[in-house]
């Protein structure tokens, strides 16, 4: 029987701006239910594998396979190839209401229960009673819940998320790592909140300088001695 | 007091139609940020277009439709052939382009049809419905009224109640994230300028007929009030556009009666500047309009 393939697979990837390399041959990943963590110094290339995956920027080399095949190349098409993502900005659509941001990408899809559907995922992150107000209005831990609603809303595959923590005070931190361990989907994070990573992540992947220098599960990453110099030990220093 | 009621029902239907380019000139905005100097040429040209077919006919309502058909089509063409490949994020590209557009336009226009002021002729009567002695309405004010009120009711509800509204409104408001959540985010800015165009399509067809008649320059001066009732509204405020246009129409209205016809582009402009000192993004913009 052949094994079934990673959700996502990110093979040689390469990609530069003008002289810059951003990404050097970087490969790895994420398998079905796992969630895996993608981690490094600010500048190691994180988003810009985001990018890279989503179609945002066009590698030099590599390859990107979501469920065995290749990643579409326009990013519109993404959603309907199972992939949701978040920004590090939230990207929302401030003026439009939760509701309407996070029916957004089902209706996109031309999903007929897109109103249902939205409504059941603002329902599982807490927010129904914000449904009718402004996107923009709402307080950033609000904001930071709605955009994670928008792209659990069309249940994707495999969910992209770019710095889910950053901005987000402890208790509001604990409540996402209890959402994040509850998803079925893979998980692929960006995120500088070490504890939330440890917590959260099956694996890690480290980037520095657009390399991978380390892989494991988030104890043997952390005894890493490359990564304690590279990341964690500026960390456990600081 | 007759007067008055007579320069109120006028300046209503004037309003309509004002609000009416007005909103087209703010769903282009609220789609691709640029504010469309073209926009006066490319209703002229659809007129034209509307005149032949109405010329060819016989029938004034074949005419509107190929003006409506015309001026769409001639929208969704100027996006995809000029201003998508402009590049993003920069204004001045993009006024440029409008203006050199209508210089191509209104010169082509010129060249194929002739300078000279040729009669449309209204559907319905312009004679006033007297009402105890008052002239009010006439039949094609009426006419005008109800086409102009349609067209923006449906197309608030285009907006706000369906599902390709929603599209387009999370194309122009976010493209990056539109994308990302499946959007196609320049099929919708297409769309934006094709449902803009048609907009002025109709508000200089409804025009023209009670005016000199339909020469290349004939929307020119209805741009310009647009614009500044566009800018009174908030620009990027179809609610604005609504509010500003009926007040701009009933201004016109009675200064045109009461002082001149010379005196009302004075009037307007005084208008906007006074609206601008006292609410800078205008009556009813969003925040993000005022940096933008």
């Amino acid at each position: 029987m052949t094994p079934s393939p990673p959700r996502l697979a990110v093979s040689g990837l390469e990609v530069a701006f003008g002289g810059l390399t951003a990404l050097d041959g970087v490969s790895f990943d994420v398998r079905p239910g796992e969630t895996v963590a993608l981690i490094g110094p600010n500048g190691a290339g994180k988003t810009t594998a985001f990018n890279a995956i989503c179609g945002l920027v066009k590698p030099r080399k590599g390859t990107v396979h979501i469920d065995g095949r290749p990643a579409p190349a326009r990013t519109t098409r993404l959603l309907a190839a199972g992939v949701a993502r978040t920004l590090q900005g939230l990207g929302l659509f401030d003026r439009l209401t939760v509701l309407d941001n996070v029916r957004a990408p089902l209706i996109a899809l031309r999903d007929r229960d897109a109103d249902a559907k939205a409504r059941t995922v603002l329902d599982d992150l807490g927010l129904t009673g914000l449904a009718d107000r402004p996107a923009g209005a709402l307080p950033y831990p609000e904001r930071k819940r709605v955009a994670l609603a928008r792209a659990l809303a069309p249940r994707p595959r495999l969910l992209l998320l770019d710095e889910p923590a950053g901005g987000l005070g402890p208790a509001d931190i604990d409540a996402l790592a209890e959402t994040v361990d509850r998803l079925d989907c893979a998980v692929l994070l960006v995120e500088h909140h070490v504890d939330f990573v440890m917590r959260t992540a099956d694996r890690i992947v480290v980037l520095d300088f657009g390399r991978v220098i380390a892989t494991g599960t988030p104890d043997e990453v952390r005894d890493d001695p490359a990564v304690e110099a590279a990341y964690l030990g500026v960390e456990a220093a600081a | 007091m007759d007067r008055l009621l007579f320069l109120l029902a006028a300046g209503l239907a004037r309003g309509a139609v004002l609000a009416l380019f007005a909103l087209s000139l703010v769903i282009v905005w609220r789609a691709a940020r640029v504010v469309n100097f073209a926009q006066a040429a490319m209703a002229a040209a659809a007129v034209y277009a509307a005149f032949h077919a109405t010329a060819a006919t016989g029938s004034y309502w074949i005419g509107l439709a190929t003006g409506l058909a015309a001026g769409a089509l001639l929208g969704a063409a100027v996006e995809r052939g000029l201003m998508r490949r402009l590049p993003a994020h920069a204004p001045l590209p993009g006024i440029i382009v409008a203006i050199g557009l209508v210089m191509v336009l209104q010169a082509g226009l010129a060249i194929a049809f002739g300078p000279e002021h040729r009669p449309m002729h209204p559907p319905f009567s312009q004679r006033p419905f007297v009402i105890g002695g008052v002239p009010l309405l006439s039949p094609y004010d009426l006419f005008t009224l109800g086409a102009a009120a349609a067209v923006m009711a449906a197309l608030a509800l285009l907006f706000n109640r369906t599902p390709l509204g929603l599209r387009l409104r999370a194309a122009a408001f976010a493209p990056e994230t539109a994308r990302l959540a499946g959007v196609r985010v320049p099929r919708m800015v297409a769309l934006g300028w094709a449902l803009s165009a048609a907009a002025a399509a109709l508000a200089a067809l409804l025009l023209v007929p009670t005016e000199l008649g339909l020469n290349p320059h004939a929307v020119d001066l209805l741009f310009v009030n647009a614009f500044a009732v566009a800018v009174i509204g908030g620009l990027d405020s179809p609610a604005g556009a609504l509010l500003a246009g009926i007040g701009t129409g009933l201004l016109v209205s009675l200064v045109t009666g009461y002082a001149s016809a010379s005196a009302a582009p004075l009037a307007v402009l005084a208008l906007m500047t006074l609206v601008l000192l006292v609410r800078p993004g205008g009556l009813l913009a969003a925040k993000e309009a005022r940096t933008a």
